[in-house]
């Protein structure tokens, strides 16, 4: 993430090797998002195709409606597009 | 009483392999390396070398086989020619980005098209930015103790590269010469078993070749340049160590008859002995020539090749490849870039030859030492890039 202090040449593996499991979950592709879902809660009916079809797991299951974790939600859109009832709007970051 | 053994330069390099204790050769049999896999697998069949040979169904497969035994922790062997290496391009650059310390024979052979089966350097010029330290050999012998110096290189922890070791196209891969071979206890002794620092293991998982991104591959290929200036001191290292195990004595460059020389004819492999006869011949006439011939072109030796070339006024760059387009051909492009580097003014013209597996005869290297001559003593190049033999 932007921000973030990186690592230099002599501090990363050799030929980009990871050296422990599971490490995605530390790399937060949030920042790459051109595109923001902001969820209409109150409209929400938890259906939760938008669950189904995130290609990034993005999608938070609430008790009553969705949440978006934008650590790593991309802004791909597909949870707008495949919502419903259109409570999903793709709003344009500003960074 | 040191035992020599008749070989062709695939047999040196197999025989080699076999001291080496490989474990895993994944080969596909292309002329004219073809021999050098053979060997080996003989050797496997026979029980003489305990090995696994990955029978693959093609070179991209065999560099692909080769780079998962190597993350695995095997020493690795493979050899290739040609087309076999223009398939094998893509898995090159994955072997020195992965920093698999794989060892290759190639067996240098002209492009398609047209089909031609026959030596010139093309196919390894091609690939001369693939990351992999690159070694010249002038005969079996050099092939034979550049196969064994070269595992203990590419192994090295500050290198951790892939190296190709070169022989000319049949006249290298196929003629037999007299090789002086080690005890297999002296190469055991020379090259312990592979100690790999990270490798890839069930119970302690790791990822390799994850995507890398704007953030970090940058970093990821600067440590390959890091690794390939390291090798410079690796490379002088084993060479040291290897000349006291065997008495013969390597080095980045070779430099005969250039004590005193004016004018240098500067290639790589087996040209550089039947430059040598001729340079030998004209020095009888009292002609002050010498010839420079690295052994290792990547990574590029540029003080060697400078401290080589002392003091001579002209010099001919040989290239066995053609670089279409390019200003100079690949091997002349380096050595004007290390003289303009290090302030020399010292006048070159380029030959390139032998393309398709063309001979060179002395008579035309004789008349390329008179040209070096010529232009050493007017300080006048008169023609840049010359293509030697070809017809109008």
């Amino acid at each position: 993430m932007s921000g973030e202090k990186k690592l230099g040449w002599k501090d990363i593996p050799i030929g980009g090797y990871l050296l422990e499991p599971g490490s995605a979950m530390k790399y937060k592709t949030g920042d790459w998002r051109a595109f923001r879902p902001v969820v209409d809660q109150k409209r929400c009916v938890n259906c939760l195709l938008c669950w189904i079809y995130c290609p990034d797991g993005a999608i938070v299951r609430l008790e009553k409606y969705i949440d978006v974790n934008y650590d790593y939600c991309k802004g791909c859109g597909i949870c707008a597009n495949e919502c419903p009832v259109k409570c999903i709007l793709m709003v344009e970051e500003k960074r | 009483m040191a035992k020599v053994m008749g070989l062709t330069g695939n047999e040196a390099v197999a025989y080699a392999v076999k001291q080496c204790n490989v474990d895993v050769v994944a080969a596909y049999p292309i002329t004219p390396q073809t021999i050098m896999v053979e060997v080996i697998s003989q050797y496997i069949y026979d029980g003489e070398m305990d090995a696994e040979f990955i029978c693959v169904e093609s070179e991209h497969s065999a560099m692909s086989a080769c780079i998962g035994a190597s993350l695995a922790g095997a020493r690795v062997f493979t050899g290739t020619a040609s087309q076999g290496l223009a398939l094998m391009h893509e898995m090159l650059y994955i072997a020195s980005g992965l920093r698999c310390p794989i060892v290759m024979g190639v067996a240098n052979r002209a492009l398609s098209a047209p089909l031609n089966i026959h030596g010139d350097h093309s196919d390894m010029m091609g690939s001369r930015d693939c990351g992999w330290i690159q070694i010249y050999s002038e005969n079996s012998q050099e092939a034979y103790d550049w196969t064994i110096q070269a595992f203990k290189i590419a192994e090295d922890p500050r290198v951790l590269l892939p190296v190709s070791v070169n022989i000319d196209g049949f006249i290298l891969s196929h003629c037999v010469e007299n090789v002086v071979v080690l005890e297999d206890e002296d190469v055991a002794r020379f090259l312990p078993p592979r100690k790999p620092l990270i490798t890839i293991d069930p119970t302690k998982p790791i990822t390799v070749g994850a995507i890398c991104l704007p953030d970090y591959y940058f970093e990821v290929k600067f440590q390959q340049v890091q690794a390939l200036k390291e090798a410079y001191n690796v490379i002088r290292e084993v060479n040291r160590e290897y000349e006291k195990l065997s008495g013969r004595r390597y080095d980045f460059v070779e430099a005969y008859a250039m004590d005193d020389a004016e004018a240098a004819v500067l290639c790589l492999g087996s040209t550089a002995g039947t430059a040598k006869v001729v340079a030998r011949e004209l020095r009888k006439e009292g002609k002050k020539v010498g010839v420079v011939k690295p052994w290792v072109y990547r990574p590029f030796p540029e003080e060697s090749i400078i401290k080589a070339l002392g003091d001579v006024k002209a010099v001919a760059v040989l290239d066995r490849a053609c670089s279409f387009g390019a200003p100079f051909h690949a091997l002349c492009s380096d050595i004007i870039a290390t003289l303009y580097r290090h302030g020399k003014d010292i006048k070159v013209f380029n030959c390139v030859y032998g393309l398709g597996g063309r001979d060179i005869t002395p008579m035309e290297i004789r008349s390329i030492f008179e040209e070096t001559l010529e232009t050493a003593r007017s300080g006048r190049v008169r023609e840049y890039i010359k293509f030697i033999g070809v017809r109008e």
